[in-house]
């Protein structure tokens, strides 16, 4: 027997994003996200940290030392990540954590390259323990996984846009040893945990550009009395709301369709509620001090992770003539 | 998080299926826009029929004559009755949506006991006289006068923009009791008879050529104290309530609708070769997660009221802004579908797109919207 339709958090879900938030803010604050940002090396010690918080084993039965969760729950947590721009393959961990030894408790650090179009990026490449590859296949819906040492791994540098995620280009997709995996639904709970990470970006850049607006005085008053800034500042939380009812009804329904649209939401949310705080903040949003960029770069980053727009409209578009 | 129903939810969609599946084929057709004597009586015997059903009022009160149902079977109800193609709220819209509750919620028993059941029967038919010519988006300055003449106010002033005007019995009216008074504190909510002596209705013509809304001069028009709705003056923060109601969820049904409609779309284009135009294909599929997501934005806001005791809050802007703008975009890319057929009036699109046009001035304008979303839920300065 269940309760009427509730789309509304329960107290343990509450809970869980509030202690999500305090553990972040305590573990990952603003000087920490700065020093990263001069040294993107993963801090071990964090990641550990992560893991004895179940960050990574949060979907994980009980009986194999998880924290028995689903979805909903990792995507709350992964909001609170992306709020905070915490750095690292936290997409990669969290879905693989029952795959590969060490990572649910944060001891490994695992990466997921995904195999279904070039270029093939791997991120925080020298941070990884192992590198799994997600085969592309035909549109990458079907196909196999791989498990590769990293030496084994052939790459290129690549400058990355993003000053806190490393980035290396795959030369060759490496078939190293096959893992019994289900790939679509790795890839449904990878777009899934991005796109909710997408989402906790564009609700916090919302809260700073109002922040700003409430602070920042001219002609006298503060810029956010002026209309042309509130209705910036008005579409900016229209678009995380859109992407947050899609984010969470696709996290209980796990459809691929539900998934694939909270993605897309949750991309353009994100993008462009960073372009919004940045025109907001004035010469200030365009400098390398002020943290705007830093939500712009990871939203750019993560838009082309897990199923860009084009494929996502596509998908979507061929489902309505089914 | 939870999206399933309960037994006694899919019980009460799966009784009113079946209800639809038995009366709809049996409704006359549909009269023509132009024709309002047949719009209203096709509207009120539809609403007849769900009254005999007991499907009138389903989220009242049981105490006003409602059904006392959850928001939850309320928007299964809207979501089935869209799906079946089932006639659409009409010309009960202000009766059921705005007048009604406001009733409901704020009037004495005398009053409910008089109003309510002849609008959920379909007796009476109500319509909104809020707007004036020189007060739209700054409503509270409106400027219709009510003189108190012993138990009797005397109403004189001019309304516009007032839909279905021609055809209803009934006028919720704003009118300002106190001229002295700051502009939100001097205004009283009543019942008008629309057939009281002094009441002229000219109907005003739409860009889509049928006359949905009408000026009404009101010309010392006498309404018996009895029928003001609230304390005297305090008809601001009576109006408030219906119109929380009307941003709340007004639209459920047409959601559905539009989600209907992007399948045609996508139908028709494959049909007729368009849909070979990456681009359209694109803009159909992004219409797709748009018009989901406005469904989940509704479930989300409909249980969050179900928490709150009922009125639906500040969510309803956010809502009705993304709403009105999405639906503007169906149609305009229904018109990519159908080409130089978007040129004929009497497609049902091509008139679809042409009311969609007042979405974003109706129920308080995407300006205005924003204005509430920046000051009530972030929390931005007043200003200009
Ligand atoms: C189809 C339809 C049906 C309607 N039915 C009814 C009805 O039954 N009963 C009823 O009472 N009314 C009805 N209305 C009226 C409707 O509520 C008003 O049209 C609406 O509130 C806008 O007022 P206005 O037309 O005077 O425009 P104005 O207020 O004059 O606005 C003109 C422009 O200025 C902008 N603007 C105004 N103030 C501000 C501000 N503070 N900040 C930024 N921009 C601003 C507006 O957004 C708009 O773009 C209906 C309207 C339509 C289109």
């Amino acid at each position: 027997m269940t309760g009427p339709v509730d789309f509304q958090l329960t107290d343990d879900q509450r809970a869980l994003r509030a202690g999500t938030r305090e553990l972040l803010a305590g573990r990952f604050d603003r000087d920490r996200l700065r020093a990263s940002v001069d040294d993107p090396a993963l801090d071990r010690a964090l990641w550990r940290e992560l893991g004895a918080a179940g960050f990574f084993a949060l979907r994980l039965p009980e009986e194999a030392g998880g924290v028995g969760l689903g979805l909903p729950e990792a995507a709350l947590v992964f909001e609170e990540a992306g709020r905070a721009l915490l750095p690292g393959p936290l997409v990669a961990c969290q879905v693989l954590a029952g795959v590969v030894d060490g990572v649910a408790t944060g001891e490994k650090i695992v990466g997921l390259c995904d195999g279904a179009g070039e270029p093939w990026l791997w991120e925080h490449p020298a941070a990884c323990d192992e590198l799994i590859v997600a085969d592309g296949g035909a549109q990458g819906r079907t196909g196999g996984a791989f498990r590769s040492a990293p030496d084994r791994v052939v790459c290129a540098p690549m400058a990355s846009v993003d000053p806190l995620t490393p980035l290396a280009r795959l030369t060759d997709l490496p078939r190293g040893e096959p893992l019994p995996l289900d790939v679509p639904r790795l890839r449904r709970e990878a777009a899934l945990l991005t796109a909710a990470q997408q989402l906790g970006s564009a609700a916090r850049t919302v809260e700073m550009a109002v922040g700003h607006a409430r602070e920042r005085e001219q002609f006298g008053v503060p810029v956010g009395s002026f209309q042309a800034v509130k209705h910036l500042c008005a579409q900016m939380l229209v678009r995380a709301e859109i992407a947050r009812s899609a984010v969470y009804a696709a996290a209980v329904t796990e459809s691929v369709l539900d998934v694939t649209g909270a993605k897309l939401l949750a991309d353009e949310a994100a993008v462009r509620n960073a372009r919004d705080c940045l025109q907001v903040h004035g010469g200030m949003g365009f400098t390398w001090e002020a943290d705007v960029h830093l939500h712009l770069k990871r939203a750019w980053l993560r838009a082309e992770c897990w199923g860009v727009a084009s494929e996502a409209e596509e998908l979507l578009a061929a489902a309505l003539v089914d | 998080m939870d999206l399933t129903y309960t037994e006694e939810e899919e019980d009460f969609r799966a009784r009113l299926r079946e209800w639809l599946a038995k009366v709809l084929p049996g409704l006359p057709p549909k009269p023509a826009a132009t024709d309002w004597p047949g719009r209203r009586a096709y509207d009120a015997a539809w609403q007849r029929m769900l009254y005999d059903a007991g499907y009138a009022g389903l989220h009242w009160p049981r105490d006003a004559g409602g059904q006392g149902a959850t928001p939850t079977q309320h928007l299964i109800f809207l979501e089935e009755t869209e799906r079946a193609g089932a006639p659409y709220v009409g010309a009960s819209f202000v009766g059921l949506l705005h007048a009604g509750p406001t009733i409901a919620a704020e009037g004495t028993a005398e009053q409910r006991a008089r109003w309510l059941p002849p609008i959920l029967r379909g007796d009476e038919i109500w319509c909104q006289g809020f707007s004036e010519p020189d007060a739209g988006s700054d409503l509270a300055a409106l400027r219709t006068r009510a003189v108190r003449d012993g138990d009797t106010y005397v109403v004189s002033g001019a309304k516009i923009w007032t839909s279905h005007a021609e055809v209803a019995d009934w006028c919720e009216l704003l009118v300002r009791t106190d001229p002295a008074a700051p502009k939100h504190r001097g205004i009283s909510w009543l019942a008008m008879p629309m057939d009281a002596p002094g009441v002229t209705v000219r109907p005003l013509r739409t860009l889509a050529g049928s006359t949905e809304f009408a000026e009404v001069f009101l010309d010392e028009v006498r309404v018996p104290v009895g029928n003001r709705v609230g304390a005297e003056n305090d008809g601001w923060r009576v109006t408030m309530v219906t119109l929380s109601f009307e941003r709340g969820t007004a639209f459920v049904g047409e959601v559905v609708a539009c989600r209907r409609v992007l399948g045609a779309l996508a139908r028709t284009a494959r049909a007729n070769g368009r849909w070979d135009d990456a681009v359209l294909r694109r803009r159909l599929g992004r219409l797709s997660a748009e018009f989901a997501a406005l469904w989940r934005l509704t479930q989300w806001n409909v249980s969050e009221a179900q928490g709150s005791g009922g009125v639906p809050g500040a969510g309803g802007s956010v809502f009705k802004l993304r709403y009105s703008h999405a639906r503007q975009e169906l149609y305009d890319a229904a018109a990519e579908v159908l080409g130089a057929g978007a040129l004929d009036a009497d497609h049902a699109w091509v008139a679809d797109r042409l009311s969609s046009l007042s979405y974003t001035i109706a129920a308080g304008t995407s300006q205005i919207q924003q204005n509430i979303v920046a000051e009530r839920i972030l929390g931005l300065p007043k200003g200009r």
